[in-house]
């Protein structure tokens, strides 16, 4: 890049002439750009002002106010929280490790959790509205103190550097733990089982989109792989599986893993109804991904193929070495817009009695009858939580691609 | 057939019999029957559609011949895929269009299959990448990827990549059809350094320049057949076959 600017600086005309040229160009280059450009800012400043005068004076928000916990957890008993803390200081110290290491998008990632728990520990009204004050004092503590583990984990990483499969082993590790504790161990003391008709909100919804992305990833890439392959069988096998999925509702997939798969299954067998939720939401997307991927490996040149033969590669080492990472960089924007998708499809849920996001704000609603008509005020907080973290995740999608492009033909 | 006793070349080490292939209805190879002798450079030549690169293919099974037999430092190409496998490491390859792995940058593209095929160690495998760099010209790159590289640097570091396999044959296919003028010289001065240094070489290519200097026999390919093949210096001054003599008024005074 330095040589480009060296290169150019001998004759290259400037390229911008500063605000007022821009304004000019962009916003009022002829009379009815002036027009356009008048009208569209009426426009915004009447829309702008209604939103912000009915957010600050019109709107209630106590339904949400005095719900925070129903909302962050769902029914999760009180004296269990505890296990949530936990698992978000795992959290938070190994997004600082992992910033530590890596850097790059993960540190914006890092700072907007740790700003993100300072907003919530700095919350100008109850934590926990219904419960003696040092709870809420301890609540915003803790959120206080996970900011400070992040650091920790910061320093760690930078200290340690450690390579990046060892994180991802990490990651891996900290998400089975975390099953654990919140599930609890049957006939514990110390840990009992917390029933999984108790989770809800947000914790619900992260915990689906979590697994359906996780399970639903390296499945979708044995898919893909399984439907281009020379064994009849397998890819008979795949290519009906992908086909069948695709040609199904997820809203029927949902009914079906529910409610008619354990009618088929003995009764002994009784699968958890959240786990039967993940399962159809897993397989779901597991069939969209593969087809994602196959689009990837389609655009391979036969040459790559045929380099990696060259150079004495097995069919095993040419697709770990040689396609898939070549495949998966060129569709991200694909599999992330499918991640999004999957994320909000965890609203589908409420179809079988899952307490995630949306069902504990309609559950909200109900639950006074004062707040029957505060509808908007609640659906919009709903959906302003679910665009937070879609947009995180486009925006991560965009800096994976820049980060992974270098080098691309 | 007549063939050409060198003193500088050794015994058989790769013999084709009898070589046949179709493509569907299309007969691509009719026969083709070679001998190639450890350190010998043979260029073959001829006009497109031939079957030249098809031929020089089938040595190390990117495609499979259908009768005949091909020998490759005596083991036979058969669908055993360990045959294959063994006799795919003993040969480099070159492409026309490079093929190099995009993803990779240069180290990475050289250190890859000696890393996981003949499982060197990581730093073994630098060196040598390191001094096959130095060795084609360019070890500057060693950090960039394939897309940073013009053509020329490019085909320089496929070589590499194909040497650090630490193979007995080389096979080249068109090298230099997809570079612009400028840049064909630097990988024909690769090639030429390498054919100095005894490696066994077959190259495809339209170079008759690098052929008339460089190579112990050129091999003329017209329609699946070998019409001839003989040392440069006769091939040029008394070509035999009318085909051929056709060939070379065509590449020669164009």
């Amino acid at each position: 890049m330095s040589e480009k600017a060296m290169n150019g600086a001998s004759s290259r005309p400037p390229a911008s002439a500063g605000l007022r040229q821009w304004l000019k160009k962009n916003l009022f280059s002829t009379w009815y750009d002036l027009l356009l450009t008048i009208l569209a800012i009426l426009f915004l400043y009447v829309v702008i002002r209604g939103i912000v005068t009915w957010v600050f004076t019109v709107a209630d928000w106590s339904p949400i106010i005095n719900s925070l916990k129903l909302f962050a957890v769902g029914l999760y008993p009180v004296e269990e929280i505890w296990r949530i803390g936990t698992i978000l200081a795992i959290v938070s110290l190994l997004a600082g490790f992992s910033w530590g290491v890596w850097g790059g998008i993960v540190r914006t990632f890092a700072v907007a959790m740790g700003a993100g728990f300072i907003l919530i520990a700095s919350l100008p009204f109850d934590l926990y509205p219904s419960n003696a004050d040092p709870l809420d004092l301890m609540l915003r503590l803790g959120f206080l103190l996970l900011p400070a583990l992040i650091l920790i984990g910061l320093l760690l990483g930078r200290k340690l550097r450690l390579p990046g499969r060892w994180i991802l082993i990490l990651w891996l590790l900290s998400f089975l733990l975390a099953m654990v504790l919140l599930t609890g161990i049957q006939g514990s003391a110390a840990l009992p089982k917390v029933e999984t008709t108790l989770w809800g909100g947000l914790l619900l919804t992260f915990l689906l989109a979590i697994v359906g992305i996780v399970a639903s990833f390296p499945i979708g890439v044995l898919l893909a792989l399984g439907r281009q392959s020379s064994l009849p069988v397998v890819k008979l096998f795949c290519t009906l599986f992908i086909e069948v999925v695709r040609g199904v509702p997820l809203v029927t997939i949902l009914f079906m893993a529910s409610i008619i798969l354990p009618l088929f299954l003995p009764e002994q067998i009784r699968i958890d109804r959240v786990l039967r939720a993940m399962l159809g939401m897993t397989l779901f997307a597991a069939a969209y991904m593969a087809e994602n991927v196959r689009g990837g490996l389609q655009a391979i040149p036969a040459g790559q193929y045929e380099a990696a033969k060259a150079v004495g590669f097995n069919n095993v080492q040419t697709t770990v070495y040689i396609v898939l990472p070549q495949a998966l960089r060129a569709v991200i924007p694909a599999i992330v817009g499918q991640f999004i998708a999957l994320f909000m499809d965890t609203t589908l849920a409420i179809i079988v009695g899952l307490m995630e996001l949306l069902a504990v704000g309609k559950a909200v609603l109900q639950s006074n009858q004062e707040w029957l008509l505060l509808d908007k005020e609640v659906y919009l907080f709903v959906a302003v939580l679910f665009w937070v973290f879609t947009y995180s995740m486009s925006y991560a999608s965009r800096r994976l691609e820049v980060a992974l492009g270098v080098g691309e033909r | 057939m007549s063939e050409e006793q060198r003193s500088d070349v050794g015994d058989d080490i790769i013999v084709c019999r009898d070589v046949e292939k179709w493509f569907d209805d299309f007969h691509v190879l009719r026969g083709i029957s070679i001998t190639i002798r450890r350190g010998e450079v043979v260029v073959i030549c001829g006009p497109s559609g031939s079957g030249k690169s098809t031929f020089i293919r089938t040595i190390n099974r990117l495609e499979e011949h259908q009768k005949g037999d091909i020998i490759v430092d005596g083991i036979e190409l058969s669908n055993d895929m360990r045959n294959i496998a063994a006799i795919r490491s003993e040969i480099g390859m070159v492409f026309q269009s490079f093929n190099l792995f995009p993803h990779l940058t240069v180290t990475q593209n050289i250190t890859l299959a000696p890393m996981r095929v003949r499982k060197w160690p990581k730093a073994k495998a630098e060196t040598s990448a390191r001094a096959l760099l130095d060795r084609v010209g360019i070890p500057e790159q060693a950090d960039k990827y394939p897309g940073q590289l013009s053509g020329g640097q490019q085909q320089r570091v496929a070589i590499a990549r194909a040497l650090a396999m630490e193979p007995k044959i080389m096979l080249f296919d068109e090298p230099t059809s997809a570079l612009d003028p400028e840049m064909i010289k630097e990988v024909l001065d690769v090639m030429r350094e390498l054919a100095h240094s005894g490696m066994t070489m077959i190259v495809v290519t339209h170079e008759m320049g690098f052929a008339k200097e460089v190579c112990d026999r050129i091999v003329f390919f017209d329609d699946g057949q070998i019409v001839e093949q003989a040392p440069p210096d006769e091939f040029f001054a008394n070509p035999r076959e009318e085909r051929t003599k056709l060939f070379l008024s065509q590449i020669l005074t164009h």
